[in-house]
C-alpha cells in the first residue's frame, strides 16, 4: 500500500517529539494548532472592537493624553443619530452604493453575457476589459481628475463635441450636482470588470445539456434566459453585489482623490467623514461611536443579505 | 556550521538595522515640502560645517503636512528633533507637552524675543497667546499676498479698455472692491489669442485652503473671531454684517472671476494657473514669491506683487511658522544648538537672501530691506497687519468646521453667507463647550 502523507509525516517525526505528542489527545493537538491564530484574531480584531465600544461611551481624545477621560454614557450616540450632517452623509453613501451596484451589475452582467460567446479576439477583449480593476485607486482617482478637468479634460471635450455645450461651462467635480454622479461613473468604470468576471464564472458553470434540453422542449431564447441563465447566475451575482457593496460602503481613497468629499459635502461618504472625525478632529470617543453605528449597520445588512443568498443557493 | 550561519546572519541583520537608523548625534528637521524648505537645506549646510552635526530633513507636502506631523507628535514618534510647525498648532503642542518650552534656554543663551518682529513672536511662539511662554523661535514669516501680470496691466489696449469701463487707470488694487473689478475685467478676455481669467484664489476643501483664502477677504472687511479677545463671545463678531459682506464678496470673486473648474484649489493650483498664463492675478503665500520672481516665463518683468488690499481695515491672513524642539527628541543638545545657531542675525540675513522670510529685526529693520526684493516692502506691510486663525488646542476641529461651512456656501451654493456664519458659530460653540471653555 502506498504510504499517505500522514504516514510519511509520522515516520519523519523525531522519536523525542513523537514521545511528547503521544500523550496528547487529538483535540488538544487541534487546539495547539489553532491557538496562535485565535490569539492573533483576539489581539487584532476582537480586542480593538471591545476597546472601541468602551471608548464610544467616553469623551476620549487621542491627541490629549493628559486630559481627563469622562464617561458620557450614550451622549456620543445621541449626538450622531440626531446630527443632520451625518444623516446627509449616510444619504450620500446610500446614493453612491445604490447607483454603483446598479450600473456595475447591469453592465457587468451584460458584458459577461456578450463575452461568454465564442468569437475571435475573445481573450484579448476580456483582458482589455479587466484592465481598470488592476489599477490602483490612487492612480484612477488622479487620472480621472484630469479627465474631468473642464478646460483640458476629455470628458468635457466629448460633451462639447456631442452636445455643443461649452466645455468650460460646467465642472464634473464641481458645483451643480454632477459630482455625486461623477464618482459613480469612475467607480463603475473601475469595478464593472470585477462583476463581469464573477458573472462570467457563473455563466460558464451552467452545463450545456440544460440549454440543449430546453431547446428540445422548444423553449425560446428569451425563456431560456429568464428560467435558466438568470436563476443559475443569481448566486454569483449576489456574491458580487455583496463584495462590491461592502467595498463601496468603506470607499475612501478614490473619492478623496477625486473630490475630497466636496464640493461642500456633496460627495462626503461616511468613511471620509469618519476619518475626519477620528484623525483630523481627534474626537476619538465620538468617532468610536460613529464607527460602531456603521459596523452594526453593515453587519446587520450583510447578515440579512447572506441569509437571502443562502436561500437562493438552496433553490 | 548551521549555528555559524545563523550567527553571521543575525549579526548582519543587526548591523543593517543599526545602519538604517539615523545616528543619535544627527538631527532631523521636519517641515512642509515647498520652496523655503529647499532654501533651509542649503542654509543648514553652514550649521553642519560648523558643528559636524549631520542634518536630515523630512518634508511633507502641504495637504498632508498637518495630518502627518500631528500624528507623529501625538503618537510620541521620534522622527523629528526639530519641527517647523504651523502657527495654529502651538496651543495643542504646548498643552500636550509636544514642544519644549524654550524660556530657560533663551535666557541662558541670551536669545531675546525683542529681537524678532512682535507679530511673529505673538503668532509663532507664544502660548497662551501673548503670554511670555515661548515654544518656538520665529522661523518663517509669511502672509497671504497677491501677484499679477504686470506686462498685461501695462498694455495700452488693456489700459484703454479698463479706463473706458471703470473710469480709472488699471493699477494694483487698493481695495477689495477694486480687486474684484480688475479680476472681472480680465475674466474671459482674449490675450495673445488665448482666453484668460481674472484671479486664482484658494477654494480647497480638504485641509485649510478655502479658510486661508476667504479670511484674506473676511479680515479686510472687518471680520473678528470674538468681541472680546479671550472670551469666546463670537455672536456679532463672526457673523457681523461686515463678516457677511466679506464672505459674499469672496463668493462673488469665486463665481465671477476664477478659471472654470476652480472648485478645489490651493497653493499648487494657484501657482499652476498663474505660471500657465491662465490668470491675471493670483493669491498665494509670500513664501512662493522669490520662486515666482525667478520664473523664466512669468517672473522678472512680467510679474509684480501687492499686499492684500484693505476694505474697511488693512489685513492679511497669517501664514508662517516657528521652529520648535520636539520634547521627546533623543538629541536635545543638538536641537537646541541648531535653534541657537539659527537665531543669529548673520544667519537670519543669509536666510532671507536665500529665499526664507526672516522675522529678525536686524533683517527687517535694515534700511536696504525694502529694496532687497520686489516683494520685500509688501511683505513688511502685510506682516504689520496680519491676523491668524484660532490657535487653540482644538484648532483642527475649528478649522474643519470653517472649511465645511465656507465650501458649502462659496463653492457648493448652499444657503446664504449669514447662514454659513451663524452655523459656524454653532459649530465653534460646540467645540468650545467640549473643551470646557464655554
Amino acid at each position: 500500500m502506498t504510504p499517505t502523507p500522514l504516514d510519511r509525516l509520522a515516520r519523519a517525526t523525531p522519536p523525542s517529539m513523537a514521545r511528547r505528542v503521544r500523550g496528547l489527545s487529538d483535540r488538544t493537538i487541534a487546539w495547539l494548532f489553532v491557538a496562535p491564530t485565535i490569539a492573533l484574531l483576539l489581539a487584532i480584531n476582537i480586542f480593538p472592537l471591545i476597546w472601541t465600544v468602551r471608548l464610544s461611551f467616553t469623551n476620549f481624545a487621542a491627541n490629549k493624553p493628559n486630559a481627563e477621560v469622562k464617561w458620557v454614557g450614550l451622549r456620543n450616540y445621541e449626538r450622531i443619530l440626531t446630527d443632520d450632517g451625518i444623516w446627509a452623509t449616510m444619504q450620500t453613501t446610500a446614493h453612491f452604493l445604490f447607483w454603483t451596484l446598479f450600473f456595475q451589475v447591469l453592465i457587468g452582467f451584460t458584458l459577461a453575457w456578450l463575452i461568454n460567446r465564442k468569437f475571435k479576439g475573445n481573450d484579448l477583449l476580456t483582458t482589455l476589459i479587466v484592465l481598470p480593476m488592476m489599477l490602483s485607486p490612487a492612480v484612477v482617482g488622479n487620472f480621472w481628475t484630469f479627465l474631468y478637468q473642464p478646460q483640458i479634460g476629455l470628458v468635457n471635450y466629448m460633451v462639447e463635441l456631442l452636445t455643443g455645450t461649452p466645455a468650460s461651462s460646467f465642472s464634473m467635480l464641481g458645483p451643480g450636482g454632477l459630482a455625486p454622479w461623477s464618482i459613480v461613473i469612475v467607480d463603475t468604470w473601475m469595478w464593472t470588470p470585477f462583476v463581469m468576471l464573477i458573472c462570467l464564472a457563473g455563466l460558464r458553470s451552467i452545463p450545456d445539456y440544460i440549454y440543449e434540453a430546453a431547446e428540445i422542449d422548444r423553449a425560446s431564447k428569451w425563456r431560456q434566459f429568464w428560467t435558466i441563465t438568470i436563476p443559475m447566475v443569481l448566486p454569483f451575482l449576489m456574491l458580487a453585489v455583496l463584495f462590491r457593496g461592502i467595498e463601496n460602503f468603506k470607499m475612501f481613497d478614490m473619492v478623496t482623490l477625486l473630490t475630497g468629499g466636496g464640493p461642500g459635502n456633496e460627495t462626503l461618504l461616511t468613511s471620509i467623514d469618519l476619518k475626519r472625525e477620528a484623525f483630523e478632529k481627534w474626537r476619538t470617543g465620538y468617532s468610536s461611536a460613529y464607527a460602531i453605528i456603521l459596523f452594526v449597520t453593515v453587519f446587520g445588512l450583510a447578515s440579512i443579505y447572506v441569509k437571502a443568498l443562502n436561500k437562493v443557493k438552496e433553490r | 556550521m548551521k549555528a555559524g550561519y545563523l550567527a553571521a546572519a543575525s549579526a548582519m541583520a543587526l548591523v543593517s538595522a543599526v545602519a538604517g537608523r539615523a545616528d543619535a548625534d544627527d538631527l532631523t528637521l521636519c517641515w512642509a515640502a515647498w520652496d523655503p524648505a529647499n532654501a533651509l537645506v542649503e542654509l543648514s549646510k553652514d550649521f553642519e560645517a560648523q558643528t559636524g552635526t549631520k542634518m536630515n530633513f523630512e518634508f511633507v507636502p502641504w495637504p498632508n503636512f498637518a495630518d502627518r506631523m500631528l500624528n507623529e507628535l501625538n503618537s510620541g514618534g521620534k522622527l523629528c528633533d526639530l519641527l517647523i510647525g504651523d502657527s495654529q498648532w502651538i496651543g495643542g503642542a504646548a498643552e500636550n507637552g509636544w514642544y519644549l518650552k524654550l524660556n530657560d534656554f533663551f535666557a541662558k543663551e541670551s536669545i531675546s524675543m525683542d529681537d524678532f518682529a512682535p507679530a511673529t513672536v505673538y503668532a509663532y511662539s507664544t502660548w497662551p497667546k501673548g503670554e511670555p511662554n515661548y515654544y518656538a523661535l520665529p522661523a518663517m514669516g509669511d502672509a497671504n499676498g497677491w501677484f499679477y501680470r504686470k506686462d498685461w496691466f501695462a498694455r495700452p489696449e488693456i489700459q484703454a479698455a479698463f479706463k473706458e469701463k471703470y473710469g480709472r487707470d488699471l493699477a494694483e488694487p487698493k481695495t477689495q472692491t477694486e480687486l474684484l473689478e480688475i479680476a472681472q475685467f480680465f475674466q474671459g478676455r482674449e490675450i495673445d489669442g488665448k482666453t484668460v481669467y481674472g484671479a486664482s484664489i484658494f477654494t480647497e476643501r480638504g485641509s485649510e485652503g478655502i479658510t486661508m483664502g476667504a479670511t484674506n477677504a473676511l479680515y479686510a472687511f472687518g471680520f473678528k473671531y470674538e468681541n472680546t479677545p479671550g472670551k469666546y463671545d463670537m455672536e456679532g463678531a463672526v457673523n457681523s454684517p461686515d463678516a457677511v459682506a466679506g464672505l459674499e464678496f469672496y463668493k462673488e470673486l469665486y463665481k465671477t472671476a476664477t478659471p472654470p473648474g476652480y472648485d478645489n484649489a490651493y497653493m499648487e493650483q494657484s501657482l499652476d494657473a498663474f505660471k500657465s498664463g491662465q490668470v491675471a492675478m493670483a493669491m498665494n503665500w509670500f513664501a512662493f514669491f522669490p520662486g515666482l520672481y525667478a520664473d523664466p516665463n512669468v517672473g522678472g518683468e512680467h510679474i509684480d506683487f501687492f499686499v492684500n488690499p484693505a476694505q474697511k481695515v488693512p489685513a492679511s491672513t497669517l501664514g508662517g511658522q516657528g521652529i520648535s524642539v520636539v520634547a521627546n527628541t533623543d538629541n536635545m543638545d543638538g536641537a537646541l544648538a541648531y535653534i541657537k545657531w539659527f537665531s543669529q542675525p548673520d544667519v537670519q540675513q543669509k536666510w532671507w537672501s536665500m529665499g526664507g522670510y526672516s522675522c529678525h529685526n536686524a533683517v527687517l529693520n535694515d534700511p536696504g530691506f525694502k529694496d532687497s526684493a520686489p516683494f520685500a516692502g509688501d511683505f513688511l506691510e502685510a506682516m504689520a497687519n496680519v491676523q491668524d486663525f484660532w490657535q487653540e488646542p482644538a484648532y483642527a476641529q475649528l478649522l474643519l468646521a470653517m472649511q465645511e461651512r465656507l465650501h458649502n456656501y462659496v463653492v457648493a451654493d448652499q444657503g446664504t453667507a449669514q447662514e454659513a456664519l451663524d452655523g459656524l458659530i454653532k459649530d465653534w460653540t460646540e467645540v468650545f463647550e467640549d473643551e470646557g471653555k464655554l
